[in-house]
């Protein structure tokens, strides 16, 4: 069977074929649509864990008593799995695991980018990179293979790029040789004290000699002989830019990014005049291959940062690049939060009472862009609460009371609830406002512990969050309509004030949850045309179903559109002249 | 089967869907036969941001993404984010392009204007361009949610691809209830000069 899919939904067909019986991750962008996949198939138990720790915890238990299993985050998902994924190497597998991450050259919609290709030399395990959908189904399957024969977990490398760009993608079978799991005890393997652990460190680096030798015969590592001027060694996306910007260069295509096939390397090397290095981001290879004494060029031309794309490789490469007309500068369109969002007060209100915002990762981010410019910091998932803890300790008193963490209800369960938990247990003094939609938003909408669904949409418990603050210790937890801005400010300047740890959660869901009864929009509001004096104070919010008409030679007038109105009723009660009213 | 590749972008604002028509052309080029890709950005789609997708097809594609000055034609949501990526078309390229303008955040918030004749300053660069009237014409099949597959039919005529792919490909996208309006809106588009 032929069918058109995105790199994500082809690695979740290969995870299908491969027999993984358990899928686990947590939401990242460009991640986030394999479990949305994976779950399509009855076969695979598929699951939102907490963070990516956890998801991969939940792989390596699953794998250890024999099951395959899969599990994807995004690049920075790595950082917070690296623990368990470092000693996972020495232990090695029982059935195959494959982890999955998602690179974001030219930062889409990540904080960093960073180049994990890194991560699977620092942790000495294979990494798998393919080129397109068809190679990712294919590369998925494999990677099962080599996880099994080698007793190691198997990184697979995509970019945005791979994740979300759809080709051709021809189907397989699902495989019918899976053992079923069961207890095996092998505690010499699986418990890594430093006995056990030093014996498997060799272990680790003959495998990585052996698979180094082996990946010179693997067929995903090939060689296009087209002529002998020039010779380019690269991988993943970069291989259909080179394709494009250089047709008549040879290529040695890499499948496995690491460890190197250093043999193929010698022979390709052997065989060309001008050897070159084409790869986005870091020079992973390039600075392998010239560790080995070949000489080579590559960041020499090639950019280290943002994505590559045929454009900037025929650039690289010093050829004409395409006639194309400028244009003039236009007004930006950056995205902002919906009609509605029940984000929108609460920043609003932050404003207003000149709160130093300690800001953390999800829609609410969108708190930072004007007009509500209310986010000082951001720095990576759950990092709000620490930081709001280590700026609390050092101001003087007047300024230490402006500090305010925000943070959503996904990102809480994250990683913030340690950093809640270390407030109020070295007595921090600061505000943390939970900003509970209800959902994990930002990704597009999936379920988490606090929204009492699973990802495979069984009901199931609902963290209470009110009752979870109390039990680590927090005496002050008040619970908040973030759209009655009265409610908002008085309760957040009373908090602001308190000496000590305090939580404020709000209550109202993300407009854009699908499931029946969650989210209920109010009636459509307008402006009573007579009465708007033309003040401009329902702009402060940034609605965008709120549009302000420039008057001709007068003042202008504000304009709501019905079809984007979800009647959250958050400008009216900013608009002193009771111009906005329900619409007729 | 010539090697030309024929490339296609399509931009305009998160939530106005670009991505449902971007999956219906790279439907209907691979029902004819075609090798195909198609890139995008949609990790902030749903917020109101800009939107830019690639289709491309041909014998063989490599890259999913249009080169720079390397587009055939233009699909546009929208005018402002039809202009603003002009630089992907090649001189002379083809442009389709819904008449409509979407206030960006500045401008909902009194700070800047919407760019002014924004339509003249396309025909101006790209003479080959049609403007469509994608919300009456929609209006007039039957639905006004229907407005991108009148753009759809207007783009179909300017490619050589056979009629039945693009059906079979509607067909297979759109939900039964709304493919009839649909299927009369494609041709609204199809029959524009
Ligand atoms: C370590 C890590 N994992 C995943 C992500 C991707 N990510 C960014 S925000 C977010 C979830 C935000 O959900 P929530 O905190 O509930 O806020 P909301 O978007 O609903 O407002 C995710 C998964 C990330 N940036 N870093
Ligand atoms: S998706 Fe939900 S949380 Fe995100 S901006 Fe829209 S309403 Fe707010
Ligand atoms: S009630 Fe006002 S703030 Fe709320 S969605 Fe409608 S226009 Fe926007």
């Amino acid at each position: 069977m032929k069918e058109i899919l995105s790199g994500n939904e082809a690695i979740a067909r290969g995870a299908y074929e491969a027999g993984v019986k358990v899928a686990c991750a947590y939401p990242g962008t460009p991640s986030t649509e394999i479990l949305e996949n994976t779950v399509r198939y009855k076969e695979i138990d598929s699951s939102w864990a907490t963070n990516e720790k956890v998801a991969l915890e939940v792989g390596i238990g699953a794998s250890f008593v024999g099951a395959r299993s899969l599990v994807t985050m995004k690049h920075v998902g790595v950082n917070v799995a690296a623990d368990p994924l470092f000693t996972l190497s020495y232990t090695g597998v029982n059935g195959g695991l494959v982890l999955v991450c998602a690179d974001d050259p030219e930062l889409h919609s990540s904080q960093d980018e960073q180049d994990s290709r890194n991560y699977a030399k620092f942790v000495k395990i294979p990494m798998l990179e393919p080129s397109d959908s068809q190679e990712c189904l294919d590369f998925t399957r494999l990677a099962y293979e080599i996880s099994e024969k080698y007793d190691t977990p198997v990184m697979l490398r995509t970019t945005t790029r791979i994740s979300h760009s759809k080709s051709v993608v021809t189907f397989g079978e699902r495989i019918d040789t899976i053992k079923d799991a069961k207890l095996e005890r092998n505690p010499a393997k699986f418990v890594m004290l430093p006995g056990n652990a030093r014996g498997r460190h060799y272990v680790v680096e003959d495998r990585t000699l052996q698979l180094s030798k082996d990946g010179v015969s693997l067929p995903i590592n090939r060689v296009e002989m087209r002529g002998t001027k020039m010779g380019v060694i690269t991988a993943g996306i970069s291989y259909q830019h080179v394709r494009e910007a250089l047709p008549e260069a040879s290529v040695l295509k890499l499948g496995m990014v690491h460890p190197l096939p250093f043999d193929l390397i010698r022979e390709f090397a052997s065989k060309v005049d001008k050897l070159y290095v084409v790869e986005e981001l870091d020079p992973f290879i390039e600075e392998q291959v010239k560790a080995i004494g070949i000489p080579v060029t590559g960041k020499e031309i090639i950019p280290i940062c943002g994505e590559l794309t045929p454009g900037r490789v025929r650039k690289a490469f010093g050829l004409p690049e395409n006639a194309s007309s400028t244009v003039e500068k236009l007004p930006g369109r950056p995205p902002n939060m919906c009609p509605g969002c029940p984000h929108r007060g609460v920043f609003y209100t932050l404003k207003q009472l000149n709160a130093y915002v300690s800001g953390d990762i999800g829609c609410y981010t969108l708190g930072f862009m004007p007009p509500l410019s209310a986010m000082d910091t951001c720095v990576c998932m759950g990092a709000s609460i620490g930081m709001a803890t280590g700026a609390a300790k050092v101001l003087p008193p007047e300024e230490r009371k402006k500090v305010v963490a925000v943070i959503g209800d996904s990102t809480f369960l994250h990683t913030g609830i340690n950093g809640l938990m270390d407030m109020v247990y070295n007595k921090g003094a600061a505000t943390v406002i939970i900003l509970d939609n209800r959902i994990t938003a930002m990704t597009g909408r999936q379920e988490n512990p606090g929204s009492g669904h699973t990802l495979m949409n069984d009901p199931t418990n609902e963290v209470d969050f009110e009752l979870l603050c109390k039990a680590i210790g927090v005496k002050n937890v008040r619970t908040i309509n973030p759209l009655d801005l009265d409610e908002c400010r008085t309760v957040i300047a009373e908090e602001m004030e308190r000496p000590e740890t305090s939580v404020i959660i709000t209550d109202k869901p993300c407009v854009l949850i699908k499931r029946e009864g969650v989210f209920k929009p109010g009636a459509p509001l307008q402006v009573v045309d007579d009465a708007c004096a033309g003040c401009r104070a329902c702009l402060k919010i940034g609605c965008p179903a709120i549009e302000w008409i420039p008057g001709s030679g007068k003042k202008g007038k504000a304009h709501i559109d019905p079809l984007l109105c979800n009647g959250c009723d958050v400008c009216s009660q900013l608009c002193k002249f009771s111009a906005i009213k329900e619409a007729k | 089967m010539s090697d030309k590749v024929t490339n296609i972008v399509l931009v305009g604002v998160g939530g106005q869907g670009i991505l449902l028509a971007a999956e219906i052309l790279s439907e209907t080029f691979m029902l004819a036969g075609f090798d195909v890709k198609k890139s995008e950005i949609h990790g902030m789609s749903q917020r109101g941001g800009s939107v830019v997708s690639h289709v491309r097809y041909g014998k063989e594609v490599f890259s999913p993404m249009v080169p720079e000055g390397d587009g055939d034609i233009l699909f546009g949501f929208e005018l402002m984010e039809s202009y603003r990526y002009l630089s992907l078309l090649k001189p002379g390229g083809t442009v389709v392009v819904n008449d409509l303008c979407i206030a960006p955040p500045s401008v909902l918030i009194g700070q800047e204007q919407y760019p002014a004749d924004m339509a003249l300053k396309i025909q101006e660069l790209f003479p080959d361009c049609l403007l469509v009237d994608g919300q009456n014409l929609a209006i007039q099949a039957g639905n006004a949610r229907a407005a991108n597959t009148v753009l759809l039919g207007a783009v179909s005529k300017r490619l050589d691809i056979e009629e039945k792919y693009w059906i079979e490909a509607i067909e297979k996208m759109v939900p039964k209830k709304a493919l009839e309006v649909n299927l009369k809106a494609f041709q609204m588009g199809r029959g524009l000069k």
